[in-house]
Parts: C-alpha cells; sequence; structure tokens
C-alpha cells in the first residue's frame, strides 16, 4: 500500500492551508501564532510554491524566482516571520538593461533612477519627481480607468524608449503590460523604487528551511505530497459552506476555515465547484484572466570555473522596441539573466545563470513529446547565444543545461495554464470576495497583479489571516461554551 | 481604563510590530502615519493584536478612527472599558 501522508494527522483544524506557496506559509505562520490550531497541506515534495529551487548533478542548485524583491521584504519578513529571516535579505546593486533602444547600468534606486532618466534619457527632473509622486499616491480603490500605456504617454509623452525602461522590468516582474490599469504598475513600481532591489542571502532552499522550521515551531500541522482533491462544503441553516477538505487518498478533514493557495480560478472551479457559488459571482470568476506563464533556462558553471561579474539582473532583448506581444511571443528575443555568484550562498564557490522569458501556455500545451524536447532545446541554444554576447567563453563553463516550460510550472503547482502570476486585475475582486459567496473559504496568493510577487503575495497572505482570524474570534463569541475563550480573560486566547 | 492607558495599550503594540520607531516623542493629535513609517500592514497588524491581546475586533469601516494616538483613545476606551464591565 502506499505510503500515507497524512498519517497522524488529525480529524479536524481550526484552519486547514492548501498550498505552501509564500501566501500560504505566511497565512499559516500569523493564524499560528494567533493561537489556532493549523494544517498546511501542499501536493509537491517540497514546500514554497514557485518560490522553489532545485539541485542537480555537479553540485548546482538552481533558483526559481529569487531574481529580486523590494526591500519591503525587510520588515514583512521581520513581522511575519523572524528577525533571522529579516536579516538574511540584502540589496543587489548592478541591475541593467541591454536593448536597441539603450544600454543602463543602475541600482534601481530612486535616487539612481533619477539620475538615468535625467542624465541619460535627458528628462526633466521636475517631471520625473512628479511621476515617482503620482504613483506613490495611487490607491486601488480609487476605480481610475487609465492604463499604464496612457499614464506613461501622458507623463512622458513620444518617448517610447523611456516606456521601455519603464515597463519591461515589471513585465517580468508580474506580467503586467501597458494595457494593464496603471494601478496595477504603480503600487508595484512605487515598492522597488524606494531602496531597489533585494535578494534572500542563503537561497530560496534556506529561507523556506527557515520558514517550515519557524511554522513547525509555532505549532503548525505542515504536511507535504498531499493534494487536495476537494473542498468539503456542507449545508448549516440553509447556507452552504466551506468546512473542510477531501484529500487524494479520500481522507476527510475538518476545519472551521480553509484558506486556498491554489490559483483563484482552481480554488472556484476545481476545489470548490461552480455549483456551490451564485451565478452572479461564477461569471465573474470565469471572466477572470489568467495571467502569462514563463519559460526558464538554468546554466550551470563547472565547480572550479568562474565568471566575470556582468551584473545581477540584465533585462536583455534585440527586439527594436518594447512590445508586449513579443515579450509572450514563442519566439521572443527578450530574456532577461540572473546571474547567482557565489555570494549567493555564502561559504559555496559555485556560479549559475537563470535565464527567465515570459510565455502562453496554450504555444507549448499541444506540443508533441518530440516537438517539445526540440523547443526547450531551442530556448538553450538561443539563450546561450544571448548569454555568449556578455560572456564569450561561457559555453565551455557551463556542464549543466536545462529549459522549464508553463508546462513545468503547471506541473509542480496546478495553477491554471502553468500562470506565473495569478491573474489580471480583476481576479483581486473575485479573490477577496470568496468568503462572502462561500462562508469558511479564503483564497490567498498571487492575484490581481499587486497582490503577487514575494512581497505581494506575503502580505496578502496576511491580509486574508486576518480575515480568518476576526471570523473564528466572532465564532468563538457568539458560541462560547464550545471553546474554551471564555473561560479566561476577556480577550486571552487559548495558545 | 483611561484614555492615557488606552494609549499606553496602543503605544505597546506600535512598539512590538515596529521596532525601530522611537516612539518617546509622538504627538497624540497627528496622524501616526505622518511621524512613523506606518504602511497599511501595520494598521492591520494593530487590528489584529487588538484582537488577540483585548479582544477588541475593529471593523473595517473603522479602520480610520485608528489615525492618530487621541483618535484611538476616543474610539477605543469606550470598546475597552465596555469589555470590562463585561467580566
Ligand atoms: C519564473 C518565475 C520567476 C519569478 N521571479 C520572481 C522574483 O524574482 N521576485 C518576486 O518577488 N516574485 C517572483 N515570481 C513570482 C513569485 O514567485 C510568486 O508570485 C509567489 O511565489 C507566489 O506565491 P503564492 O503564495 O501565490 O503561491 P505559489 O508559489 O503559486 O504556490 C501555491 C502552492 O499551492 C500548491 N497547491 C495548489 N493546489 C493544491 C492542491 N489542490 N493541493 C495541495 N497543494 C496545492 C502548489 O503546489 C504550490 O506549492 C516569479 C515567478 C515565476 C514563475
Amino acid at each position: 500500500m502506499a505510503y500515507d501522508w497524512l498519517k497522524g494527522a488529525a480529524d479536524e483544524y481550526d484552519v486547514i492551508v492548501i498550498g505552501s506557496g509564500l501566501g500560504g506559509l505566511t497565512g499559516a505562520n500569523y493564524l499560528a501564532k494567533a493561537g489556532h490550531k493549523v494544517l498546511l497541506l501542499e501536493h509537491h515534495y517540497q514546500f514554497g510554491g514557485l518560490a522553489t529551487w532545485f539541485t542537480r548533478k555537479g553540485g548546482h542548485i538552481f533558483d526559481i524566482s529569487l531574481h529580486g524583491f523590494p526591500s519591503g521584504m525587510i520588515k514583512s519578513c521581520r513581522k511575519y516571520w523572524t528577525k533571522e529571516i529579516a536579516d538574511s535579505i540584502v540589496q543587489l546593486k548592478d541591475i541593467r538593461f541591454v536593448n536597441p533602444q539603450m544600454d543602463v547600468w543602475t541600482t534601481f534606486t530612486r535616487e539612481d533612477y533619477t539620475r538615468v532618466l535625467v542624465e541619460q534619457f535627458k528628462l526633466d527632473p521636475a517631471v520625473v519627481e512628479k511621476f515617482y509622486d503620482h504613483l506613490r499616491s495611487m490607491n486601488f480603490y480609487d476605480n481610475n480607468p487609465e492604463t499604464t500605456g496612457q499614464m506613461f504617454e501622458r507623463f512622458f509623452p513620444g518617448r517610447p524608449d523611456v516606456h521601455r525602461l519603464l515597463m519591461e522590468p515589471i513585465t517580468y516582474a508580474n506580467g503586467s503590460t501597458p494595457e494593464d490599469p496603471a494601478i496595477t504598475y504603480g503600487i508595484v513600481f512605487s515598492n522597488f523604487m524606494g531602496a531597489g532591489v533585494y535578494t534572500f542571502r542563503g537561497g530560496s532552499d534556506l529561507l523556506i528551511k527557515k520558514m517550515v522550521a519557524e511554522l513547525t515551531k509555532n505549532g503548525v500541522e505542515v504536511r507535504k505530497k498531499v493534494l487536495v482533491e476537494k473542498i468539503l462544503v456542507e449545508e448549516r441553516d440553509g447556507r452552504k459552506v466551506a468546512c473542510g477538505i477531501v484529500a487524494n487518498n479520500g481522507r476527510v478533514i475538518r476545519a472551521k476555515a480553509v484558506l486556498s493557495n491554489a490559483n483563484i480560478k482552481n480554488t472556484v472551479f476545481r476545489l470548490a465547484g461552480a455549483e456551490h457559488f451564485p451565478a452572479d459571482y461564477v461569471a465573474a470568476a470565469e471572466a477572470v484572466r489568467i495571467n502569462t506563464s514563463s519559460c526558464q533556462v538554468y546554466f550551470g558553471i563547472r565547480k572550479g570555473e568562474s565568471i566575470p561579474h556582468i551584473g545581477d539582473l540584465v533585462f536583455t532583448s534585440a527586439a527594436p522596441h518594447y512590445s508586449s506581444e513579443e515579450l509572450v511571443n514563442f519566439h521572443t528575443t527578450s530574456r532577461t539573466f540572473s546571474v547567482y555568484y557565489p555570494d549567493t550562498r555564502p561559504g559555496s564557490d559555485r556560479y549559475t545563470v537563470v535565464v527567465s522569458l515570459n510565455g502562453r501556455y496554450p504555444d507549448w500545451k499541444n506540443l508533441g513529446d518530440e516537438e517539445y524536447a526540440r523547443h526547450k532545446q531551442r530556448l538553450i541554444e538561443e539563450s546561450l547565444a544571448a548569454l555568449e554576447k556578455f560572456i564569450p567563453d561561457v559555453r565551455g563553463k557551463i556542464d549543466w543545461m536545462e529549459a522549464a516550460t508553463p508546462r513545468t510550472i503547471e506541473y509542480y503547482t496546478t495553477h491554471l495554464n502553468g500562470t506565473s502570476f495569478g491573474t489580471k486585475f480583476e481576479g483581486l475582486k473575485v479573490s477577496m470576495d470568496l468568503p462572502e459567496k462561500l462562508p469558511g473559504l479564503y483564497h490567498a496568493g498571487s492575484v490581481g497583479i499587486i497582490m503577487s510577487g514575494w512581497l505581494g503575495t506575503i502580505n496578502y497572505g496576511v491580509i486574508t489571516a486576518n480575515k480568518i482570524d476576526k471570523a473564528l474570534f466572532e465564532l468563538k463569541r457568539l458560541n462560547p461554551v464550545a471553546t474554551e475563550f471564555q473561560s479566561g480573560q476577556p480577550g486571552h486566547r487559548p495558545a | 481604563m483611561t484614555k492615557d492607558e488606552c494609549k499606553q495599550v496602543v503605544l505597546n503594540i506600535i512598539a512590538d510590530i515596529a521596532p525601530d520607531e522611537d516612539l518617546s516623542n509622538v504627538k497624540p493629535d497627528v496622524r501616526l502615519r505622518d511621524q512613523l513609517q506606518l504602511d497599511s500592514m501595520d494598521f492591520l497588524d494593530i487590528v489584529m493584536e487588538l484582537r488577540k491581546r483585548h479582544g477588541i475586533e475593529v471593523p473595517e469601516a473603522d479602520y480610520m478612527q485608528l489615525a492618530s494616538l487621541d483618535s484611538c483613545a476616543e474610539y477605543l476606551t469606550p470598546k475597552f472599558n465596555a469589555l470590562a464591565g463585561k467580566s
């Protein structure tokens, strides 16, 4: 008989978290610290979701999504995780943009970026400052219909080169384009533009190891290799409520609340089922557009070899102009090199290069085995040729090459269409409305563009956990006999 | 509970969620956001801590009542006293 990965798990918890992405992990930690009994289930054999890594022969460790995040991570990690985790966050100082329109080298801090815009792009410093201030003042409840492209044109008319410099890194960061609402740009750009781009020293593996240790310390029951098949829905007092999960081995575990870290569309349509929601909500959820996916190519440098410092994050493209279509095209020439030097993992002497490209799931989904392998090989070859422009002799130093596609992401996360960045903007409302439509069920995870990326999903995990805590608090207040709550001091909660 | 005690409760919470902030000179009548590096996540944390430590629930529509120490005291002191009266 197969090993039971749920062996020893209780039959009931306060909260079950489905998925161990950063949103799920952080939500689980927050709820455990608030005194709730939490079970976290992950289908993969590793925790972390897209905040992940893999190892290969030759001593290589490849990070998938450690390219960089805003400085706000320091504060969020300290508040919602540990000081030790926060203290390992360090700045990446060399961000480059190399394409037919520009060759820019910047720290991506407000000060240095202004220098680039004023000295290299000859913009009026007053306009640049006004642009930053405008971005900072945006609120997502403003309902401003302006798109990012229109906003660029308003501030920097007739300057496609400036638009490209502003847009391209954000397209890589969250899949957004000039056609998306300007707010999706404003929040993410402002987050980065404070103090630059940061990384976690020690690598994704160390980060996740520390997070899981912290979860365990705080009493969360964490289980991997458990795919949640269904959310358990029952009728109480004439209303449908989510009250647990059904695992892939058929086991039912009950909970007062379920927090899904799966993609919002997976959550509504696959895990819960459209039949449990009002028709207008189902229509709204159906209309949510899934964000784009990614391809990556991994180059491992042979032990003992080194490569020169060409920058930490190098945005490159052979396309003459910015085009959101070109960026996701099957044959795109736009790619970002993340170069991991030995100081990524102190004590190591190893180098890796991770190449990221935007991609579309439909382009990859129907390829037969042979064609699929051929196009992966093409990605590797094209990426290598592009890397040779920066490091001419790199080919001879590489002893591991491998490619991943939107299909890879789908396989490991089960996200619909292998989405890298959740959904477009409209997904946020559907995600936030979920517990109103099916009480007991909550969503936290990459959604709506603004709640994506490492920082966005960590913060969204907290926002949702706060809602759950509030609901559980109400439950205890309304039903004091069933809980120990009122036996102690008011407000003193069972640990 | 007096209003001053209530302000101290709020300051104690802020001291824990924003350990780098100097709280010795917080002006009670000025918006907290305007004198400290507090963002919307920090305010969410204050709400969470009020619930966790003191059993006080602040509905989302009332979040703006937490803008300054004075407004916190106006809004929260009656809640604290109502709770104390119940037990
Ligand atoms: C190639 C790439 C590069 C990126 N680079 C960066 C970067 O440099 N900086 C940055 O900030 N962000 C980056 N991101 C985005 C960032 O990684 C994600 O936004 C974030 O990690 C997503 O977290 P999440 O909480 O949404 O959950 P996810 O990481 O999406 O994880 C969800 C988890 O839920 C699990 N799950 C789903 N359904 C079930 C089920 N039914 N049962 C059990 N488990 C289930 C999945 O297996 C998965 O582990 C990148 C993303 C990609 C794809």
